[in-house]
């Protein structure tokens, strides 16, 4: 690890100040489990860190019938997971979040850091940069190379890593927003919106700037919505899946009135399925045969193998199905 | 002489019962200091710069920058222009500083311009044409062959053949000696033809054809065949104490060592002929290694390795301060040990009632730069009559090789076992029955067919069990697999001190190692047993080169040894004690016994003295006994070798993300005369884990473009977690048959097989082989779709 400033403002907009015009100067530092590990191995070496834990007011979660769900930045997942209200009103959110990582992660990570955690594509934890271009010859090291848990789809380049969080495609399934607090005061955008495939080395995976920091994720209250999340796991605990699809139903009788479908670790960004795969649902009953061909649409049509990765689109086919038949089994 | 034996069954008070491990609560508790755990006053922060590169020629090194930075107090150049690097991570510098912030920021400040050379990684990829070799044999070979544990006779066939291209020097001799390498190799090598080097720049080597018998015309008369394909790629050992070491100049003539290692004794004459190859004349007897606790090695740990010696070099140019140099995750797993690959197609042939006639396989594998060699196949089934085998050594700069917990045997099981129960279901039998007709054709038939009876009835096979492809409905597949495996285990040479003090007290001190096995333990449990004393009676003192010299804790040879030397140690000295003693009570030393905690006359009641009466009776001195377990030319008398164990394995495939869970393992083993049924049992159960890990998650994966490792983590190098462990059972075999046959180690057999068996049951499952380990999603889907489509 590279020396670094260590800084713990009080409040967001100290923060802010503290925080650089440019990616890389500065980090945020929430419970770390992600950013120390990405600074000992010299993917990131801020010259000063920022730490966030001792702002106040941004620990709490809050429900409200009429507004939803609010979780402050700095919730930990493991007490997001065991909040009453979050088991009552949104028991695949406390799914989700219980699967993830392993019980000290938990205690440890914070809700915003989950969603802001850095791609695992080894290229980059390896140091070749988040692109991963080779060099000499400037080609993709991940398409030339081991692209065995790379992206399906939103595979074009030059980004190929999958986006990490499988918290996140659940909170987009549930129609979440997330509040950016920066210079010029708040925003808040959808967070599916927040995702976005960088373009070059400079840019990062979150519409986020260098001096903006996460608040606030905003979850609409229920409204008799089912869900429904599937995750492809190859090792039952303490690692990441290999694919996920978080699914909101709107059902009128046992026919879909509305369906959307999300996917996790597919592409480097949430992957939002587009109005084709809601089209094969709508007016259906769930059945294992209409939630198949959700799978299909939603995965083998669009899916693209960089070589190494091909099962994963029947992965991801595989979980978009048995995340539609989970949804209309539980509540 | 006293005659040395163990005591019957209806004698034993310690030995076969189950021993909780005395070091466990310092254990536990985070009190037990391992090396990395030190941090003496004024120590210093030792690190390495690695070479960034898979293969290539450093050209310039420059130092000056880091030198100058405040706080950096030595550096020491490793390789240096004009050396060849062969793997990326490979140590270049050696620095210390006072901190490791300061030790870091050094290395960034030094340049080194390398020559980049081309690289290989690639080895499951069957090498198509590779010219056999012919040449001669270099040193490395040798060595490469004795770690991969190739038959002697073998060995000295092929030096004889091939003739060598190194001198056979008298210190050559003496090593290999040491090293227990038998005298037919060493005349082999004596008189084997001198030839000069050939240069080649394949990476593969073909060896000869190896023929038994005429397998052709088995072949062409058999009345069934099968044949596959299967594999077990490179994996690392991933100790969870990295390698390491402290070292120290207490003053210039004498060096102290901490290494993390296997292997205590060993360390001095390593290090000292190493120092003074390079300039720093040392004797070993001046060198004094220690270790109380060490974080796994798994046969990684037996060499200095180049950082003890930098941490040596660089403690010298710091005026003797410690110097601690830990290897950080990446570099654990880069190039701290990697477990040869083995890949086969191979080829059986049978009768209609499952007997085996014909074995035939290629295969190819890497152990890095050096090759790799055949693992042992046929495994185990050795006599089948009619063999054709031969071997691609492919080398690779994927790091270099070292033994890894029963070398080469997990690969030779999965080669052979996995082609049995491929053959078994083109037969349409059941494989439990084609091992057992098969038996005749191992050297241990009898045991065998008990252990795999023994796991019938813990797994339910026989009930259980249905041909290839689960035919139920749904994506989950259940099935079933078994393999059996063999392992020497003779206690190696080494021995301990035994002192009773005339307060009673027994304090006994040895060289060698506790790997986390129980070794402590073991020894405690022999002594207390032939003193008749308690547990917690007995000091046991190890792990310190001032003590008596042991051997290192490899190939299963640590629980033979140590029990061996301190049951003669205390056998000795209770003679000695039972001769001072035998006047008072009137008899003669032979008519007496020790027994709980008293010296009494056998068969009678009531004459007795306790135990500390009776030491005080041993003068000032006490008495002191040395137990040597004698050296392996002479017949083995409290330990021995050969074990077999039979291991089955019950899993659950999902066919539509081809995720494989385990749901329950059995392990049925022999080892001799258990000493400590728990860390017995232990040993077992941790084997069947790091078997589930090798099956299920484990590999060194290496990226084409830059030769590099692209999992030198843990967040990418899976190992099995809880989650991913499911039921596991495991029966000793003890008793009649076994008991008297001695002590035999246990540390390597019980990892061979779970690989084999976890694959037989997931080609059970899904009536498809998945050729290669790790059995990863990607392969089951692709097993299954070459098939046609989930089963
Ligand atoms: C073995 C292992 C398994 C895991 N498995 C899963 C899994 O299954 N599913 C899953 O979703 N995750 C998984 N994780 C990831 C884990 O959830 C994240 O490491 C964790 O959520 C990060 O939170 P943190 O608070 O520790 O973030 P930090 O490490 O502090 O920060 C992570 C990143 O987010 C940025 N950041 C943090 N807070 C803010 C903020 N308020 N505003 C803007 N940027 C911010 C930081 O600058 C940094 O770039 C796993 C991690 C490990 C080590």
């Amino acid at each position: 690890m590279r020396a670094f400033e260590y800084v713990t403002p009080k409040s967001k907009e100290q923060a802010v100040g503290l925080l650089s015009q440019n990616w890389g100067d500065t980090e945020l530092l929430a419970g770390g489990t992600d950013l120390l590990a990405l600074m000992k191995d010299d993917v990131v070496a801020p010259k000063r860190l920022v730490n966030v834990k001792s702002i106040a007011g941004l620990d709490a979660i809050g429900y409200n019938a009429r507004t939803g769900l609010r979780i402050g930045a700095l919730v930990r997942i493991a007490d997001f997971a065991d909040n009453a209200d979050v088991r009552k009103y949104y028991p695949t959110l406390a799914r989700v979040a219980d699967d993830a990582a392993s019980p000290q992660i938990r205690n440890q990570a914070t809700m915003a850091g989950n969603l802001c955690q850095r791609p695992r594509c080894w290229y980059f934890r390896n140091g070749f940069g988040l692109l991963a271009k080779d060099p000499q010859s400037g080609k993709s090291l991940v398409v030339e190379g081991d692209n065995r848990y790379h992206a399906i789809l939103g595979n074009d380049g030059p980004a190929y890593f999958v986006s990490p969080s499988s918290i996140a495609p659940a909170l987009i399934a549930a129609g979440a927003k997330i509040r950016v607090f920066g210079p010029s005061g708040a925003r808040e955008l959808p967070l599916e919106k927040f995702y976005v495939i960088p373009k070059s080395e400079n840019e990062r995976e979150h519409d986020l700037r260098s001096n903006e920091i996460v608040i606030e994720i905003v979850v609409p209250p229920p409204s008799g919505e089912r869900f429904g999340h599937y995750e492809v796991r190859q090792k039952a605990e303490f690692d990441w899946p290999l694919a996920t699809a978080s699914v909101a139903l709107k059902m009128s009788g046992n026919k879909v009135q509305a369906a959307r479908i999300v996917m996790g670790h597919v592409a480097p960004i949430p992957w939002v399925c587009d109005k084709y795969v809601e089209a094969t649902l709508l007016g259906q009953p769930l059945t294992e045969t209409t939630a198949n061909a959700a799978g299909v649409v939603a995965a083998e049509k669009p899916g693209k193998s960089l070589g190494k990765n091909a099962y994963k689109i029947r992965l991801a086919h595989v979980a978009v199905k048995r995340a539609l038949l989970q949804a209309v089994k539980e509540t | 002489m006293a005659d040395y034996k163990w005591p019957d069954a209806q004698h034993r008070t310690l030995i076969g019962t189950r021993q909780s491990r005395l070091d466990g609560p310092v254990k536990v508790s985070g009190r037990a200091k391992y090396t990395y755990d030190q941090n003496p006053k004024g120590l210093l922060a030792g690190a390495i710069l690695r070479c960034p590169h898979a293969h290539a020629k450093v050209v310039s090194v420059d130092t000056s920058a880091a030198e100058k930075i405040p706080g950096v107090k030595a550096v020491q150049v490793l390789q240096g222009p004009g050396k060849e690097v062969h793997w990326a991570g490979d140590e270049i510098v050696a620095l210390a500083a006072i901190n490791e912030g300061i030790a870091e920021d050094a290395l960034r400040a030094i340049k080194v311009q390398y020559e980049v050379l081309p690289h290989f990684v690639d080895d499951a990829t069957e090498p198509k044409s590779a010219a056999e070799e012919t040449g001669p044999l270099a040193l490395d070979d040798l060595i490469n062959m004795f770690s991969n544990q190739v038959p002697e006779p073998q060995i000295s066939s092929t030096v004889q053949k091939r003739g060598i291209s190194f001198p056979v020097t008298d210190d050559l001799v003496k090593r290999m000696r040491s090293f227990n390498v038998g005298e037919n190799v060493i005349k082999a090598l004596q008189s084997a033809p001198q030839k000069s080097p050939e240069s080649t720049r394949s990476p593969f080597k073909k060896s000869a054809v190896n023929v038994t018998g005429d397998p052709d015309q088995a072949f062409k008369t058999a009345e069934a065949t099968s044949e596959g394909l299967y594999g077990v790629p490179v994996i690392t050992h991933c100790c969870l104490e990295a390698h390491g070491v402290i070292a120290h100049w207490p003053d210039a003539e004498h060096l102290e060592t901490q290494v993390s290692t296997q292997n205590v004794c060993g360390m001095p004459d390593q290090i000292a002929q190493a120092l003074t190859g390079i300039g720093i004349p040392i004797s070993a007897s001046n060198i004094r290694n220690r270790q109380q606790h060490v974080g796994g090695g798994f046969g990684s740990k037996f060499a200095a390795d180049r950082w003890s010696l930098a941490a040596a070099q660089l403690s010298k140019k710091a005026g003797g301060a410690p110097v601690k140099i830990m290897l950080d995750r990446r570099a654990e797993l880069e190039v701290a040990g990697a477990r040869p690959s083995a890949y086969a197609h191979v080829k059986l042939a049978a009768k209609k009632d499952g007997a085996i006639t014909a074995w035939d396989s290629q295969s190819w594998g890497t152990g890095g730069p050096l090759g790799g060699n055949m693992p042992p196949i046929p495994y185990i089934f050795t006599e089948i009559p009619h063999q054709r085998k031969q071997h691609i050594s492919i080398a690779t700069n994927i790091g270099p090789a070292r033994a890894w917990r029963a070398p080469n045997h997990p690969q030779a099981a999965v080669l052979t076992m996995c082609a049995i129960d491929d053959l078994a279901a083109r037969l349409g039998m059941d494989p439990f029955d084609v091992f057992l007709k098969n038996l005749p054709l191992t050297p241990r038939a009898n045991v065998y067919e008990a252990e795999l009876r023994k796991a019938d009835e813990l797994m339910q096979w026989k009930k259980r069990w249905h041909p290839r492809g689960d035919e139920s409905s749904g994506p989950m597949k259940r099935g079933l697999g078994l393999s059996i495996h063999t392992w020497g285990g003779r206690g190696h040479q080494g021995a301990g001190d035994l002192t009773i003090h005339p307060d009673g007290t027994v304090e006994y001190r040895s060289g060698t190692q506790d790997l986390g096995t129980g070794t402590r333990t073991a020894i405690a449990m022999v002594i207390g047993e032939t003193l008749g004393l308690p547990l917690n009676a007995i000091t046991v003192k190890i792990g310190d080169t001032n003590f008596p010299h042991d051997g290192g804790s490899g190939g299963s040879t640590t629980i033979g040894a140590v029990s061996a030397e301190s049951r003669r140690a205390a056998t000795d000295a209770l003679n000695e004690l039972l001769a001072k003693v035998a006047p008072t009570l009137g008899v003669a030393p032979d008519q007496l016994e020790a027994l709980y905690g008293t010296i009494r006359v056998k068969d009678t009641q009531g004459k007795s003295i306790t135990w500390k009466k009776a030491c005080s009776m041993l003068g000032a001195t006490g008495v002191t006994a040395h137990g040597q377990n004698p050296d392996p030319s002479k017949p083995p008398d409290l330990t021995n070798s050969g074990v077999g164990g039979a291991q089955m394995a019950d899993v659950s495939v999902d066919v539509e993300t081809g995720i494989v869970r385990v749901n329950k393992m059995v392990a049925v083993q022999d080892c001799g005369l258990i000493i400590n049924l728990k860390t017995a049992e232990s040993q077992c159960y941790g084997a069947l884990i790091m078997g589930i890990s090798y099956a299920l998650f484990e590999e060194k994966i290496m990226d084409p473009t830059t030769g590099r490792m692209l999992n030198p983590n843990m967040q990418f190098y899976r190992l099995a977690g809880y989650g991913d462990i499911p039921e596991l059972v495991v029966h000793m075999m003890t008793g009649p048959g076994y008991d008297e046959r001695g002590v035999i180690g246990l540390g390597e057999p019980p990892v061979v097989s779970p690989g084999a068996a976890i694959s037989n049951a997931v080609a059970n499952a899904i009536g498809v082989r998945v050729p290669f380990l790790p059995i990863t999603p990607d392969r089951v889907l692709a097993a299954l779709e070459k098939k046609g489509g989930a089963a």
